[in-house]
């Protein structure tokens, strides 16, 4: 019974969690992109397009990725060349992108969707309890782990990471050591582009494999949310997803369990449950301002 | 520049000439909830014009203006078409009772159509169908089939609709095996499939081997699929999604009312009424029994053609779950309780949210 | 060759005139691209979008009043944002100030004079005012950020409408829906005009150009710009940070809220499941396209409400289908933004040899 709950778990915060990584490294290069939600539903209509043309799911995931980072560039050519507003220009895509994608899946409704492998790794998956929560998942909730891995190690071990980082704390000095300050974040906006992508294609290929339309139904918005409950810290991302996704499904169990509570308390105890959290966490000032991005959402221009 | 503006004028002028030359005898339009690709209520409305257009060809006309939220959009849209000359304007959800009755009011000429509503007007019927009559065969085939004696039932909103299958569900279940079990998980939505997919999930590792939901996604039939258990298709016939997991669908067939409704506006005998049909009239259809065995389908097939004859699923003894009467033995509930039912009946463990 | 932007010395007058004018063309120009490839005449097309709703009283007056509640949300989100505080919760205090504002009718519906109408709307605006104030307080109490906060109070504010409105709150006489009474005509918000409008347009308006004033002419106007532009520069003025954080919120919230009611009073006549559109983050984008300017705001709301009322026009008239329309909103608003820069920025061409000497960075 607790294997299965904590499978449904993973499955409702794998995506959350690789769009909230995603935007972790946009976030932690100065840039806050609101347009998760726009990007995460061009991946899921595409990555589902390319997997029922081509018959690949693994097709359907690359062009997914490719959809989020075609998002992505059209919000980084705004914000970093043109120098729009980020919060708008976010806003912006998200309409844009829900727009987009109901257009390109017209076709694609009611076609029942390929089913992802489940990628059982031998021997690890038959040891009881640990085997199935750990090691017999979808491809791509190894993926998101993987991604959590690269992103923690890469932003605090690696000389990328600290420019980058260096970037979003303060862009004057940054540029004035000879960093392109444009030019990394434009890369990590293509990278955050690339998980909001991967993360449509988890929902349109393995959480519930077939296209309707807003179908991502605000987890773009929640991914949002998780970065800053996780005050910018990867690791933090993990729980912050697992938390979520925990509550909303415990919400469901609670009820088959007839619990007396109204169910609309319970469906908002998520959004309550993170406020709350977010108090703790910002209570302490030290935990929060030691990693909050200092130039987050501030434009850039080179002056000469 | 300027030759480009005559272009634009001319291409106007055509157009308005284009449309006017080819003006049809009635023009019927559509208001919808959602987007015409939720393959669910949306969808199986839009069937139903794509129906009218196909029967009547050039002599009538359709539009429709779909994802119409509720609310002050919703008198917006419904007003711009009774402005542009329709003759018969559909409204489709619940939440356009009211400003299908206050545009009504100012457009005495235009005859309008409320889905699932209960106010009418000279110029306003309204219209629904028995979707319970499916929900009682699909519980007799959940009894029938289940092993763990346990239904998940994943519902929208408590309202009567909502109510009354769940009770029609759990009496068709009752009938067969009066110990029958069903736990229902109230999702606040009619249209998310990670939730509806999440709450299957939760239903089925709590012990239900069969899930049917009243939401409108394939997402739970989906889950059951992949866990080995079985479902039912909800508004439109969902094998597709689930070949090995459907036993049926409830499917609801709008075409035939529309085709009638319109057939009466062009013969200027339209009136106003509340239709409520159901399985005998083809406004509800069960999708064919798949997934089965003979004794099952046979069953599913004789109470099809039971309540085809008349017979009434809320026909008494029916208890509630207060343990007060609802119906004497014989008795059947009149139409006005089935719409309006807020109470659970006898059986369901579930509290009925306030 | 390459292609840098150059920041201008002050603001471009002629662009500031200039650019939505291009953003509009260009918008028309590729509206135009993508009723062709969808098979439609693109001219019938973009008349119906951007023309027709404008020739006729009725759908004139249905797009001012769908920019109502955008213009007034906008204005008090222009406020938060010209003082650095990132309240993108208007949806939830809209809603919030609704419940505020509908208690009075809904709970005691007999109470039918005069008075019942303004105390309505006073309720409304406290109720948005007190939710606002949520996120306003967190953050100057214990430093939360309020983008997060108030995001997620939208759909605590979502849910509580909808057990309201399913339970306690439900019209007795209703048949268990779930709606509420219908109100009375002495809840009703009097309609102006032909019909299509409510008196909520006036007031609007009203509010906007009193807050242009405030902010043009007056102290407090000063002091959120100065706080917004430079909070070092504000506190050595003596102004207080935190205080601002809470007046602009409430500020905010209130005005939400006050839309919500009016929207609720005059429109609906009953709190339903769900009572906005996404008002309340539509209104985001129009406080940015109308640059934090309360008047600027007013023309920006009109535009975005003829974008739907036209969306719907080529709907029904043409059968493009509802996400072309959206599709079309989110290229205006993208070339909008994209052409505001040539306000502040000059567009150079330079030759690589130059550039590389100069370490650029585009």
């Amino acid at each position: 019974m607790f294997e299965a709950v904590l499978l449904t778990v993973i499955t409702a915060a794998t995506p959350l969690l690789i769009a909230a990584v995603g935007e972790l490294v946009v976030e932690r290069s100065g840039v806050l992109n609101l347009g998760v939600e726009g990007m995460m539903i061009m991946g899921a209509v595409i990555g589902f397009a390319v997997a029922n043309q081509t018959g690949s799911g693994s097709l359907g995931v690359i062009a997914a990725i490719a959809a989020g980072m075609a998002m992505s560039a059209l919000f980084g050519v705004l914000v970093l060349f043109l120098v729009a507003n980020q919060v708008a220009t976010g806003l912006a895509l998200t309409i844009l992108g829900i727009g987009l994608s109901g257009m390109i899946g017209e076709a694609f409704i009611g076609v029942p969707g390929l089913d992802l492998p489940q990628l059982y790794i031998p021997v690890l998956s038959e040891i009881p309890f640990f085997g199935p929560v750990f090691f017999q998942q979808d491809a791509l909730v190894y993926v998101s782990f993987a991604l959590v891995a690269f992103v923690a190690y890469g932003l605090f071990r690696t000389r990328v990471g600290l420019v980058l980082r260096a970037v979003g704390d303060n862009h004057g000095s940054a540029h004035a050591l000879g960093y392109s300050v444009v030019k990394v974040r434009f890369l990590a906006i293509l990278f955050g582009g690339a998980c909001a992508g991967l993360a449509g294609a988890y929902l349109s290929l393995a959480y519930t494999p077939q296209w309707v339309e807003n179908m991502t139904a605000g987890r773009g918005w929640i991914a949002l949310a998780l970065v800053v409950f996780a005050s910018w810290l990867p690791l933090r991302v993990v729980i912050g997803a697992y938390l979520f996704g925990a509550v909303s499904v415990l919400n469901l169990h609670a009820q088959a369990l007839e619990f007396d509570i109204p169910s609309q308390l319970l469906s908002s105890l998520p959004y309550i449950a993170t406020i709350m959290v977010l108090v703790l966490i910002s209570a302490n000032r030290r935990l929060t301002l030691v990693n909050t991005p200092a130039c987050l959402g501030k434009p850039f221009v080179p002056d000469r | 520049m300027k030759s480009l503006l005559k272009t634009t004028v001319a291409a106007v002028a055509f157009a308005a000439l284009g449309s006017a030359a080819q003006a049809a005898d009635l023009k019927a339009c559509f208001v919808y909830v959602g987007p015409v690709g939720d393959f669910g209520w949306t969808y199986q409305h839009d069937q139903g014009r794509l129906a009218v257009e196909e029967k009547f060809g050039d002599k009538v006309e359709t539009a429709y203006l779909e994802s119409v939220a509720e609310g002050p959009d919703a008198e917006r849209a419904i007003e711009r078409f009774a402005r542009e000359g329709c003759n018969i304007i559909f409204t489709t959800s619940f939440g356009y009772m009211n400003p299908t009755i206050k545009v009504a009011k100012k457009f005495p000429d235009v005859k309008f159509e409320h889905a699932t509503g209960y106010k009418t007007a000279d110029n306003v019927a309204t219209y629904n169908s028995k979707f319970h009559q499916g929900r009682y065969i699909i519980g007799q085939i959940a009894a029938k089939q289940s092993k763990t004696g346990t239904a998940g039932y994943i519902a929208s909103f408590p309202i009567p609709e909502v109510v009354s299958g769940i009770n029609a569900f759990l009496l068709g279940a009752q009938s067969v095996n009066p110990d029958f079990k069903v736990k229902v998980v109230w999702v606040n939505t009619w249209f998310d499939p990670g939730k509806e997919a999440d709450a299957a999930k939760a239903l089925i590792d709590q012990g239900a081997d069969i899930i049917t939901q009243h939401t409108d996604s394939t997402a739970p039939l989906q889950v059951a699929q992949e866990r080995g258990v079985h479902g039912f298709g909800q508004a439109s016939d969902m094998i597709n999604f689930a070949k090995d997991a459907q036993y049926t669908a409830i499917i609801d067939d709008w075409a035939p009312y529309y085709i009638h409704r319109v057939q009466e506006a062009l013969d200027g005998n339209w009136n106003s009424h509340s239709s409520w049909e159901g399985l005998a009239e083809g406004h509800v259809v069960m999708a064919p029994y798949t997934n089965l065995p003979a004794d099952v389908v046979e069953m599913a097939k004789a109470t099809e053609a039971k309540i085809k004859d008349g017979w009434e699923p809320f026909t008494g003894p029916i208890t509630k779950q207060d343990g007060t009467v609802a119906a004497e033995d014989g008795v059947r509930l009149d139409d006005g309780a089935i719409l309006g039912m807020n109470w659970y009946v006898q059986g369901i463990d579930d509290k009925l949210p306030e | 060759m390459r292609i840098e932007l150059v920041k201008r010395k002050e603001h471009s007058q002629t662009m500031a005139l200039l650019s939505p004018v291009i953003a509009v063309a260009l918008t028309a120009l590729s509206a135009a691209i993508l009723f062709s490839i969808t098979g439609h005449n693109p001219f019938v097309g973009l008349y119906k979008f951007f023309i027709e709703p404008l020739t006729q009283q009725w759908s004139l007056e249905a797009t001012i009043d769908k920019a109502t509640p955008l213009i007034l949300i906008g204005c008090g989100l222009a406020i938060c944002y010209l003082s650095n505080n990132w309240n993108i919760g208007a949806e939830g205090q809209f809603v919030v100030g609704a419940l505020f504002g509908c208690a009075l009718p809904i709970l005691y519906p007999d109470f039918e004079n005069v008075a019942t109408l303004p105390l309505m709307l006073l309720f409304g605006a406290i109720g948005g005012a007190l939710w606002a104030l949520i996120p306003a307080l967190l953050k100057t109490r214990f430093n939360t950020n309020e983008i997060l906060t108030s995001l997620m109070l939208v759909y605590v504010a979502g849910l509580l409408l909808d057990y309201l409105v399913r339970g306690p709150w439900r019209d007795p006489d209703g048949y268990n829906f779930p709606e509420s009474r219908i109100f009375s005509d002495a809840a009703t918000l009097p309609e102006v005009f032909g019909g299509a409008m409510s008196l909520s347009a006036p007031i609007t308006i009203v509010v906007a150009v009193i807050l242009a004033i405030v902010l043009a002419k007056t102290l407090k106007g000063f002091e959120i710009r100065v706080m917004g532009e430079s909070p070092r520069a504000g506190s050595f003025a003596g102004f207080s940070a935190k205080r601002l954080t809470l007046f602009s919120f409430a500020l905010a919230g209130a005005l939400a809220g006050l839309a919500g009611t009016m929207e609720v009073s005059g429109a609906l006549n009953q709190l339903l499941p769900s009572i906005s559109p996404g008002y309340g983050f539509t209104a985001i984008i129009v406080a940015f396209l109308g640059r934090l300017n309360p008047i600027g705001i007013i023309i920006a709301g009109f535009v975005l409400a003829l974008s739907y009322i036209g969306g719907e026009g080529v709907q029904s008239a043409m059968g493009v289908s509802n996400e072309i329309a959206s599709v079309i909103q989110g290229l205006l608003l993208f070339f909008v933004l994209a052409c505001d820069t040539l306000i502040l920025y000059r567009i150079r061409f330079t030759s690589r040899r130059i550039a590389d000497g100069e370490a650029s960075h585009v």
